[in-house]
């Protein structure tokens, strides 16, 4: 299975729920066509919900940097929700982990945007 | 390694179009020939990452998606160790001076990581020119823990 998205607007809070893999070709085209869109239409505050996200590859790690550096630069704020334990991984070996702002709670993670 | 793990030698040689769809045919069948040589699932993982990072590498900046260039594309797995050789038709590059995407520097590059991840995911890692023309990566996962 490719990547899935589906968006839900909790408050002023874009929850993109991603599933399946992302990885060089449809599944990074797809993340990064979907991001710059909200992106581009003013939305600031993006939590990326990567519970259901089984496979990432190195261009799917280089599209998480790529959105979180547009959306930094962009005034506003990218976060990361439930990482499965392989994607948290692959962001530890890649010193990124601490990059980004990684909750474990849909709750807590819309609570931390300001 | 699993208890049931296949003791009988394997091996496995394809020559691929360098296509994105060569990149999930290598995955899958080096994953399977993982998968019943009997290393773990996190292995397999591994495995299947460091296989998908390398053909891609092979693919898209070797062979620059060429149809006329293929990727030989072999596994190998006996009772010591589980050997996956990709070799491209490309111009090559000089992998003397790969930068390090751990270094702030690099840190928030988008690209620059794949042979890293493949050398963090297996046991030994070569790559080497190939005359006329092309490279060839050889990575080797080893059956038994040392």
């Amino acid at each position: 299975m490719s990547v899935k998205l589906n968006t839900r607007q909790i408050g002023d809070v874009s929850v993109v729920d991603v599933a399946g893999r992302i990885t060089l070709g449809e599944g990074s085209s797809t993340l990064r066509d979907s991001l710059r869109d909200m992106v581009g239409k003013g939305q600031k505050k993006i939590l990326l919900n990567l519970g259901e996200v089984s496979y990432i590859d190195s261009s799917g790690i280089g599209e998480l940097v790529s959105a979180f550096t547009t959306v930094t630069n962009g005034g506003g704020q990218l976060k990361l929700l439930n990482l499965t334990k392989r994607v948290k991984d692959l962001l530890q070996i890649t010193k990124l982990y601490t990059v980004f702002d990684v909750h474990d709670s849909e709750v807590s993670a819309i609570r931390s945007f300001v | 390694m699993r208890e049931d793990s296949c003791q009988t030698p394997e091996t496995v040689e394809r020559f691929l179009d360098s296509t994105l769809e060569s990149v999930d045919s290598a995955e899958e069948l080096a994953v399977g020939v993982a998968q019943r040589a009997g290393f773990d699932e996190d292995d397999v993982v591994k495995i299947g990452m460091a296989v998908r990072e390398s053909m891609v590498n092979a693919v898209v900046h070797g062979n620059r998606y060429n149809s006329n260039k293929k990727v030989r594309f072999s596994v190998a797995n006996n009772t010591e160790r589980f050997t996956v050789r990709i070799a491209d038709e490309g111009d090559g590059f000089d992998f003397s001076h790969l930068p390090d995407p751990l270094s702030p520097g690099n840190l928030m590059r988008t690209s620059g990581r794949g042979i890293f991840l493949v050398r963090s995911f297996m046991d030994e890692f070569q790559i080497r020119h190939l005359e006329p023309a092309g490279t060839e990566v050889t990575l080797v996962k080893y059956r038994m823990s040392k």
